[in-house]
């Protein structure tokens, strides 16, 4: 890859030059891979990107009866996530405000209080301090301004069951942050008339990749012909597994860095695209949740629920994808070369038994690091972060594909240059180190 | 050599059987790896916050396959387009601490732990764990009808992907 040129063809000095650099005359964007390698890049991402932005904690599903709770973390913090016993939803620092063990350590249970071993202190499901031994050596209004109870994440807010928290008490509403991805949301949540749900089980798992890599996997409808070939494969081999749809959609830019592609695919859905193997049970069963569709929503707005794809980014490390399965995906740095990933499975409360079935099973097929496609996805990222070794010399990577068109396609890159665009104007970050920055 | 039966069959038969299946996988001879299954068999990795019993039609697994999906992930290791496994990683699984844990008139219920290493471009990985098989006897041979790993880990860290058979 070429360093981009001025118009007198001489080349810009890197450390001029912002992280994402475009050229809309030529069409052109290209990111420098400083940002894949650099631990001051990761730095900077953590205080202005992970530190400021509305970031996903869990589902409201997990949280089912008072008293459920969920230790998460999240940005490197530990948080407790828990309905307490007036059934209202708490997030706080999982951290005893005496001196600092991590109070609960557990991944999730039901519990009336949690104890920190260390020294005792009780605290309800609220994060309200109840008991300390040796009460009576504190003064009488001891936590009277409650800065003896468990610190509260500094916003926290939902939208249709999928809740968030900012360590940035003065960010703005988490719907005016959503932007347009909330009707989006929308579409999955409309699929229950209930509560969607997350199906028991985490799949939980690191890559030796930056974070950043897998946002631009997550919704790149480009590399599915070549990266998924075994995948396209099986569903060839498999008597029925495919419907007559051929590849076709769109990407939107959702704003606030959120992108989606909306795409036709052959594969069965189980809300509610049919495929041969399902056999008649389950034709009627999925003719039964497509009528249901209609009823509540009109023919368009279901036959969309019902027969589109989405693959769906939520800046700045949300992934939803409603494809042959629902996956819900959370990943964070750990170094500039490695991430931690956390994906589950949501679906309708109310499905039956049969589409359980079927939905996981389609889940596992594609998804997941024992699926046909995700490692795959997992073997490229990697091959990338090995290919920045080499950015000294070659340092810039293209996502420029389809500017030059008017209507964008789902497997052109637009959706990834609305993240970077939003990473940059977070970051402010230069293609190389300035002057002082070392 | 007296013919083996289910009611007979020894932990150190067992234990052979188990040893054969992870050599053949170690040496990437797949296909014959199928015929140690049953034509009804299925291959089970749970996720790691899951009860080791859980039903992969009600709880995420990291792989359930049956028969069909179990050739289907052969047919796919072999192929060049397999990009996590091509070129082919080098595994090793280690068997140990076997044990018949019930027989029942049509079944052995088989336990061990299972060390799995997987090297590739100069990392190894380690997946640690239990097995849980249940073996059946067809015209005086062991077949697998399921083979369950149980992993002891905290998710797949720094694994990222289970790329080959565990």
């Amino acid at each position: 890859m070429n360093a981009p040129v001025t118009p007198e063809s001489k080349p810009i000095p890197l450390s001029e030059l912002p992280v994402v650099w475009t050229d809309k005359e030529k069409h052109r964007f290209k990111v420098a891979r400083r940002s894949f390698v650099d631990p001051d890049i990761l730095k900077t991402e953590y205080e202005t990107i992970f530190n400021k932005c509305w970031l996903y904690l869990g589902h409201e599903s997990e949280l089912a009866k008072p008293g459920d709770f969920v230790t998460r973390i999240v940005a490197k913090r530990s948080i407790l996530f828990t309905r307490d016993a007036s059934g209202k939803i708490n997030a706080m620092f999982n951290t005893c405000p005496h001196r600092g063990a991590q109070v609960c350590r557990e991944r999730k249970g039901n519990a009336k209080s949690f104890q920190c071993f260390y020294h005792g202190w009780v605290f309800g499901s609220d994060g309200k301090l109840k008991s300390q031994p040796g009460a009576e050596c504190y003064p009488d209004d001891f936590n009277a301004d409650g800065d003896a109870n468990l610190v509260p994440v500094p916003r926290l807010d939902s939208y249709r069951g999928f809740w968030f928290i900012c360590f940035d008490a003065n960010v703005q509403s988490l719907p005016d942050y959503l932007a347009g991805a909330k009707e989006w949301i929308d579409i999955v949540a409309d699929q229950s008339e209930t509560m969607m749900t997350l199906v028991g089980g985490t799949q939980e798992y690191q890559i030796r990749a930056n974070w950043k890599l897998l946002t631009e996997n997550s919704i790149d409808g480009y590399h599915a012909m070549n990266t998924h070939a075994t995948y396209v494969d099986y569903l060839k081999n498999s008597q029925g597994s495919m419907s007559p749809v051929p590849f076709d959609g769109t990407g939107y830019d959702l704003g606030n860095g959120h992108a989606v592609i909306e795409y036709r695919a052959p594969w069965g859905r189980p809300v509610a695209q049919w495929i041969p193997l399902w056999g008649e049970e389950g034709k009627v069963e999925l003719a039964k949740v497509h009528a249901r569709l209609v009823e509540r929503f009109g023919q368009a707005r279901a036959d969309r629920i019902a027969f589109s794809n989405r693959n769906m980014f939520i800046f700045p490390n949300l992934v939803i994808n409603d494809i042959m399965a629902i996956t819900v995906r959370t990943y964070y740095p750990t170094a500039p070369d490695a991430m931690n990933v956390f994906g589950w499975a949501l679906a309708p409360n109310e499905e039956s038994a049969w589409a359980r079935k079927y939905r996981l099973s389609n889940f596992l097929e594609f998804l997941g690091p024992g699926g046909f496609a995700t490692p795959d996805d997992v073997e490229a990222l990697e091959q990338c972060q090995r290919g920045f070794e080499s950015m000294l010399e070659a340092p810039w990577s293209d996502i420029s594909k389809g500017m030059k068109k008017e209507k964008v396609n789902y497997d052109d890159e637009l959706q990834m240059r609305t993240f970077w665009t939003q990473w940059q104007a977070c970051t402010k970050a230069t293609a190389a180190p300035r002057t002082g920055d070392r | 050599m007296s013919t083996l039966t289910l009611a007979t069959v020894t932990r150190e038969q067992v234990e052979d059987f188990m040893f054969l299946e992870a050599e053949i996988l170690d040496e990437w001879r797949l296909k014959e790896w199928l015929t140690l299954f049953t034509q009804d068999a299925t291959y089970n990795v749970p996720a790691t916050d899951v009860a080791p019993n859980a039903s992969p039609d009600s709880a995420l697994f990291y792989v359930a396959d049956d028969r069909f999906r179990l050739e289907q992930r052969v047919e796919r290791l072999l192929k060049r387009t397999a990009h996590a496994e091509f070129p082919r990683s080098k595994t090793r699984h280690l068997v140990s601490n076997v044990r018949i844990r019930s027989r029942s008139e049509t079944e052995l219920d088989v336990g061990a732990a299972v060390l799995t290493y997987r090297t590739k471009m100069g990392l190894t990985e380690t997946y640690i764990g239990s097995y849980r098989y249940r073996l059946v006897v067809e015209d005086g041979r062991l077949l697998i009808r399921e083979k369950r790993c149980i992993l002891d880990m905290d998710g797949l860290k720094p694994n990222g992907r289970i790329s080959i058979i565990l």
